[in-house]
């Protein structure tokens, strides 16, 4: 049949024989793309007249929204927290790696440091689209140095840091700069720290609670002036109470302002949190879990001694801890592993595993017009998997990036 | 005419999807002469499009060499509304199948000029040589299409007026919302649909069963223009049980008597593969 597309020559391909995630359910339908972007096949079909240049045979997988990883420290022997001269190229090899478990973009996270390792860093990774090279960067997380000491968890001690000269200054002076930062954890109860929580807001930077000592009062306040996620929930704060259930208590806090939602990061590998913790958490507040990977350097090594941040870490089995103690200092499970763990463990259905991977992450950020869902003139990030969730396949704007082995 | 009874609603619907996988393999369409086939939307012809799919799916049919011209669309729905009738082909046949969509021909019901529209869609279905076959269903109150009753049994595409009961039959579709049902639609006429070489009328349910008798027991009336077709050469009344409760004793038994001369049309079912 000749071409006679009005709208665009591009190249269009069907995915077809697949359940793809659409309006919060697993339906039998195709997905089509064109130039990078899911299409609508029904404009396509009466605008147009056009139909597909190519059918990708999905075999019954699943297409779910590409992962999204708003915590990892590193991977793959590269620590994002080491200033180098070369950081991009330690960014790219991991986003290139991550890939194979299904994560089409990423926030590269840098642990407390000192100004000087934030200066070197910072500028040299730009918020950039994914591809073939590896999954698309969407800016810094930069979890503390304004965190609490009490909290501070595998973070060097001598780097932590309070806002002296009135807040966005102490902000700019030890950053360098608020280019390419997708979100920023601080601990709310720090003098100073409300005023900083609103002024980045302000800016569109995602401000997230964390590694703090913050009773609920606080926790809400900084809500009340944007903050909108809870890094690593349960870890490095306050344990539940109930007379002062802390940051914990934003998960069902009535203070939220009407329309926003608080989200919260789950380290969902088995080993930060209890099983039935994380059941807890979402049964409370479902639609606020994030699953985050928190990896650190070591995620996809072999076990042994390696270096975070200042720090130096140890590998045994699963568990990663600051070597010579028993402090957990982040995990080396895989974003697949995680939406596996998550669903295994709370019981939700898939199409909540995969939405708390994608479509919660990208709806954290700002991005959901873009990414996280499979709507149409959304970024055809994709990732295939099969019915127990492992990774078959991982595609960006619609090309394929990662295929897995026979 | 032809009347088939079929058990239930699924024996109807296959019935009615192998006489028409049939008629359109033995046309032997090509990219030089293509099948030109009327369509329907709506609950009754549901089973028969699946029906389709599955025999397009199979591998022993093609839409490739087919146009086909739906009946009606409504007036000011936007095309995107689920309950258009161009999502309801899309989503229901078109999707499914090989058809080129250039040859996928649905009124617009938000053009600029409706009544330009209409005449350049009795212009389109000249041009494709007339329709070969004209799918069709029938309405409570016994229309064919939109042709609510009084309207011309002569009549061309045009915008119509919806009937009360039409409205009504269709809230169920609008969440029960008579406020949000479409009120114009634009509409084949009864004289364009008897213009086909050949007409099928697809009546399933109890609740069709009147009109039914109306149609084809009862005079030639535009009240009831689906009767109509009382004056067309060639025209098929696939329907279910339920469809006749209406229907004379004698009339039933008479059409009954004739299913196995009838069934001949769909057995043996014929297939692209062996051609």
């Amino acid at each position: 049949m000749p071409s006679n597309k009005s709208v665009s020559d591009a190249a269009i391909t069907q995915f077809i024989n697949c359940r793809i995630l659409r309006d919060h359910r697993l339906q039998r339908d195709d997905l089509w793309v064109r130039e990078g972007k899911v299409l609508d096949p029904e404009k396509l079909f009466f605008d147009e007249k056009g139909y597909a240049d190519k059918r990708v045979d999905c075999e019954g997988s699943i297409i779910a929204p590409g992962f999204i990883d708003v915590q990892i420290n590193g991977g793959y022997g590269i620590d994002f927290s080491q200033a180098s001269d070369d950081v991009s190229t330690g960014v790219s090899f991991v986003a290139k790696k991550i890939l194979q478990h299904g994560v089409t973009s990423f926030c590269p996270t840098l642990v407390t440091s000192p100004p000087a390792v934030y200066h070197k860093v910072l500028p040299q990774i730009k918020v950039s689209d994914g591809g073939e090279h590896g999954a698309g960067v969407l800016g810094f997380h930069l979890e503390g140095p304004f965190i609490s000491v009490e909290k501070k968890g595998a973070h060097p001690e001598q780097f932590l840091r309070t806002f002296q000269s009135g807040g966005i200054e102490d902000l700019m002076e030890t950053y360098g700069g608020l280019d390419n930062i997708a979100m920023v954890t601080l601990a709310p109860e720090l003098g100073g720290s409300q005023s900083v929580v609103k002024e980045l807001c302000q800016r569109g930077i995602t401000v997230s609670l964390g590694h703090s000592v913050a009773n609920l009062s606080q926790a809400e306040e900084a809500v009340h002036h944007g903050a909108s996620f809870i890094t690593h929930l349960f870890n490095a704060m306050l344990p539940f109470h109930h007379r002062d259930p802390g940051i914990v208590g934003l998960l069902t806090s009535d203070q939220i302002p009407a329309g926003r939602t608080v989200y919260y990061g789950m380290i969902a590998d088995g080993i930060h949190t209890n099983p039935a913790a994380l059941r807890i958490a979402h049964r409370a507040h479902p639609s606020g879990l994030v699953l985050v990977t928190d990896a650190i350097t070591a995620m996809g090594l072999p076990p042994g001694r390696h270096t975070l941040g200042q720090q130096v870490i140890e590998i045994q089995g699963l568990h990663a801890y600051v070597a010579g103690t028993k402090t957990l200092c982040g995990s080396i499970a895989t974003m697949d592993m995680c939406v596996r763990h998550f669903k295994h463990a709370s019981g939700c259905s898939v199409e909540e595993a995969l939405e708390a991977a994608s479509l919660h992450p990208a709806k954290l950020l700002g991005v959901s017009h873009r990414k996280g869902t499979l709507d149409y003139g959304s970024d055809a990030d994709l990732v295939l998997l099969d019915d127990a969730l492992n990774v078959e396949a991982t595609f960006i704007s619609g090309e394929e990036v990662w295929r897995k082995g026979p | 005419m032809r009347l088939v009874i079929l058990e239930d609603y699924d024996l109807a619907s296959e019935w009615a999807a192998k006489y028409i996988r049939n008629r359109i393999i033995q046309f032997k369409p090509s990219a030089e002469r293509y099948f030109t086939l009327g369509l329907p939307t709506g609950s009754t012809p549901y089973g028969c499009y699946q029906k389709l799919i599955e025999f397009y799916r199979s591998g022993d049919i093609s839409f490739k060499y087919v146009k086909t011209f739906n009946m009606d669309e409504y007036v000011g729905l936007p095309r995107a509304h689920p309950e258009s009738y161009h999502s309801y082909m899309w989503n229901n046949f078109f999707k499914h199948i090989d058809i080129d969509p250039a040859n996928a021909h649905i009124l617009d019901g938000n053009a600029e000029d409706l009544e330009t529209e209409c005449q350049a869609y009795e212009q389109k279905i000249a041009e494709a040589g007339g329709i070969e076959l004209f799918v069709g269903g029938i309405g409570p109150d016994g229309h064919i299409a939109f042709n609510e009753p009084g309207s011309s049994l002569v009549s061309r595409t045009r915008v119509k007026t919806l009937a009360k009961d039409t409205i009504v039959a269709n809230a169920r579709f609008f969440g029960n919302d008579l406020n949000k049902v479409p009120t114009m639609a634009l509409t084949v006429g009864v004289g364009t649909v008897m213009d086909a070489k050949e007409v099928m009328i697809l009546i399933t349910g109890a609740h069709k069963a009147f009109a039914l008798y109306k149609a084809i027991e009862e005079g030639v009336n535009h009240m009831w223009t689906v009767s109509a077709f009382q004056q067309h050469p060639r025209t098929i009344f696939v329907c279910d049980e339920d469809a006749t409760l209406e229907l004379r004793v004698k009339t039933v038994k008479y059409f009954k008597g004739l299913l196995h001369v009838h069934n001949r049309l769909v057995d043996p079912v014929l297939s692209i593969k062996d051609q």
